[in-house]
């Protein structure tokens, strides 16, 4: 109805219709009304779906990551790397196989020891030691690593993941249990074998003979 | 005859009478279309409808076995090629299907590029569309995830590292991608609600819409060199052209789509056939590590372009691309609403077309060889040529063994074969002197990893001695211009050979 318009217009309308108009209106505030309900059952029902939803983002770090045991020292001889793996802390029952995480274990000297992980630091890929020339080779866009874990060439702009470790009882413990990406680090040390922007030169060089003069050798 | 046939119309009216959706649809299957419309141009589109009705056919048979779980996934593949009856060529036809419609849709919005059919009124048509695309791609990607095999496993890690980059929720969006602190059980169940649930339902969605405004729009005339579109006239014109040479799009003008349907239907299940299915390959044991990992097809030029940006660039560009591209895509039809419609009056459009289509396909021509992989077994399979060790010195073959030994063959090929990531050993000694090979070797560089630690003095002499006697026939070695200079009296210059 045009309130604009004359109310000498709006004398004919008889009492049927005046009940309808009136109806129509508190109908269309309840609907109004429902509609209000309605988007106050789905806010407060969307609390918990996006609980739920976010749940795995929400997770402390520390709550998933436990000391794992490697076994015992004697697995790892003196100055050899070697794979070892071990079953992640938080798995479901129907993880399988994939509950199985590797890992590269240096045994330095004694009880020296570097635990890498086996993701390559550029996109995750399982990196392979090669004993022959001391580098881990990472088989998906070329990483190289050294023995020590610092960056050689390729892709990756850092050197391998390092899981932090302890010797306890003659065990080889490392704190694991997250898939380690450059978000999340694992180890909580500071990576003493990773020096930003250090050239390769550097780092083999210190080991390095003297440059020797290949024609003055034979 | 008449009788059954009455028979049959009146049990048709009875539903019709109740159901109302006959008439409605044979209004839409008769539209009228302009003449010029009915072209093989124009049949990619139902092309990639059809193909998506296969894969929810083929997708929801395969479901009756797979078992998304990561512990059973694998084995449940397997069970699928091995054991279920023709359980193998349905899921040949799945992948198959996926790869067909992933270039189907590709050549579909490359054509209505072309023709200039996102212009107005057609602009929310590509938008859709554009999104369409991403959603195929988010299929073939998921689906991958869910052939729960090495290569699956890995490419989540891919994916994971990737996520990890973004900057600041780099860390939670990789826990709510993999549903947990690592890649395994939470994680396959999520890809298996993505790809059988939450993807298909807003692709389907979307292709309804996107048919919705073809039909309501009328599909794009056959452009015409120096006829504009103006969104004051496009209307009307186009009314007059279907008016003045319409004909009904079922059956006129769509046997050719039919037709062109069932020709890749037949070339899908030709392929599987032949081909067979996907995988699985290894299984998705994180542990055996014996695994070169590689995305599908459709993939391939990413995993290629990831393995060529500069580390510096490489999360820069990860990140600000795609939103780009993207962007650039949506934006298309309200950048350019109108105008010229003809590709031969579009030069760029041509352009950009073709050197878009070059790139992916030189970057996933690289990706089916991965020249930037090192190829981890080369030292232990590929011999050095019987001609390369004639005639040398004891210390020059001692020389091959240690290149074979300490693995250089992985990134360096000797006679044709071994890695490609560094340069070819063949006549090595032609473009680098003795000093140069010695200091590039120890000290690396360029690319290469330095092997001062692993190599003693005498291996290196060795190696050294060998690679010096790696000429090209006919050609110089390499000189030391300085040497000239410090020793005059090196008239003959070859210094591998002076000792």
């Amino acid at each position: 109805m045009d309130p604009n318009q004359p109310i000498a217009q709006e004398q004919p309308v008889d009492e049927a219709t005046r009940i309808r108009q009136a109806g129509h209106s508190r109908r269309a505030f309840l609907f109004k009304l429902s509609l209000a309900l309605n988007g106050v059952v789905g806010a407060v029902m969307a609390v918990p779906i996006i609980g739920y939803l976010f749940g795995p983002a929400t997770g402390k770090k520390s709550a998933e990551e436990a000391w794992v045991d490697l076994g015992s020292l004697a697995d790892f001889p003196e100055g050899e790397t070697r794979l070892a793996t071990f079953r992640n802390p938080i798995t479901t029952a129907w993880d399988g196989q994939t509950g199985d995480i590797p890992c590269w274990v240096r045994r330095v000297s004694g009880t020296t020891f570097q635990v890498f992980a086996i993701n390559c630091a550029h996109l995750g890929c399982p990196v392979r030691w090669f004993a022959e020339s001391k580098l881990f080779l990472c088989p998906c866009h070329g990483g190289a690593y050294y023995q020590d874990g610092s960056r050689a060439s390729g892709p990756p702009e850092r050197g391998l993941f390092e899981y932090e470790h302890k010797i306890a009882a003659d065990k080889l413990l490392i704190t694991a249990g997250k898939m380690p990406t450059l978000a999340a680090k694992c180890g909580s040390k500071p990576q003493l074998t990773q020096i930003a922007n250090a050239t390769p030169v550097q780092s083999s060089a210190k080991e390095m003979p003297e440059p020797r003069c290949g024609s003055c050798q034979s | 005859m008449p009788k059954l046939k009455q028979a049959g119309i009146s049990l048709y009216q009875w539903f019709e009478d109740r159901l109302g959706l006959g008439k409605p649809a044979i209004d839409a299957a008769e539209h009228e279309v302009p003449e010029n419309t009915a072209s093989w141009w124009y049949v990619f589109g139902s092309a990639a409808t059809v193909l998506l009705m296969l894969q929810v056919v083929t997708g929801i048979l395969l479901g009756l076995v797979y078992s998304p779980s990561a512990g059973q996934a694998w084995a449940s593949l397997e069970f699928l090629d091995h054991t279920v009856r023709l359980g193998w060529f349905l899921r040949a036809l799945h992948g198959w299907g996926s790869d067909f419609m992933i270039a189907i849709v590709l050549i579909h919005l490359a054509q209505v590029f072309l023709f200039g059919a996102y212009k107005y009124p057609r602009e929310l048509t590509w938008m859709v569309g554009v999104l369409m695309l991403l959603l195929t791609l988010g299929m073939a990607f998921t689906g991958q995830v869910l052939r729960f095999d090495q290569d699956s496993y890995w490419g989540l890690g891919i994916g994971a590292s990737i996520v990890s980059r973004v900057p600041w929720v780099g860390g939670p969006l990789v826990d709510l991608m993999l549903g947990g602190p690592i890649i395994a059980g939470p994680t396959l169940t999520r890809f298996f609600a993505l790809h059988v649930f939450i993807i298909p339902g807003l692709l389907l969605a979307f292709t309804g819409i996107h048919l919705w405004m073809v039909l309501r729009l009328g599909i794009n005339d056959w452009p015409m060199p120096g006829r504009l579109v103006s969104k004051q006239t496009y209307t009307h014109d186009y009314h007059k052209l279907t008016k003045e040479t319409g004909i009904a799009f079922i059956p006129d003008a769509a046997w050719k789509d039919a037709i062109f349907a069932a020709a890749i239907l037949f070339a899908v299940m030709a392929c599987a056939l032949y081909f067979g299915p996907f995988g699985p390959s290894g299984q998705p044991d994180p542990t055996l590590i014996q695994t070169a990992p590689k995305p599908d097809f459709a993939f391939l030029w990413i995993y290629a372009v990831l393995a060529y940006l500069p580390p510096s660039l490489e999360t820069p560009v990860m990140f600000i691309a795609p939103v780009v591209g993207i962007a650039a895509m949506l934006l298309l039809p309200l950048l350019s609403p109108e105008g010229e419609k003809h590709w031969s009056r579009r030069p760029i459009a041509v352009l950009m077309v073709a050197v878009i289509a070059v790139t992916l396909g030189v970057f996933t021509h690289l990706g089916t060889y991965t020249p930037w992989s090192p190829i981890m077994d080369a030292w232990t399979s590929d011999p050095i040529p019987p001609a390369y060790l004639h005639d040398r010195t004891p210390l020059e073959r001692e020389g091959a063994l240690v290149l074979q030994n300490k693995q250089c063959r992985n990134c360096h090929s000797v006679g044709g074969a071994g890695g490609l990531r560094g340069p070819a050993l063949d006549g090595i000694a032609t473009r680098m002197t003795e000093d140069q090979i010695i200091r590039q070797v120890l000290q690396g560089g360029g690319n290469m990893p330095a092997y001062g630690n692993a190599l003693s003095p005498s291996e290196t002499t060795a190696l050294v001695h060998f690679l010096g006697t790696l000429h090209v026939e006919n050609e110089r070695d390499a000189i030391d211009a300085s040497r000239k200079l410090a020793e005059p009296e090196h008239a003959a210059p070859n210094p591998t050979s002076v000792h």
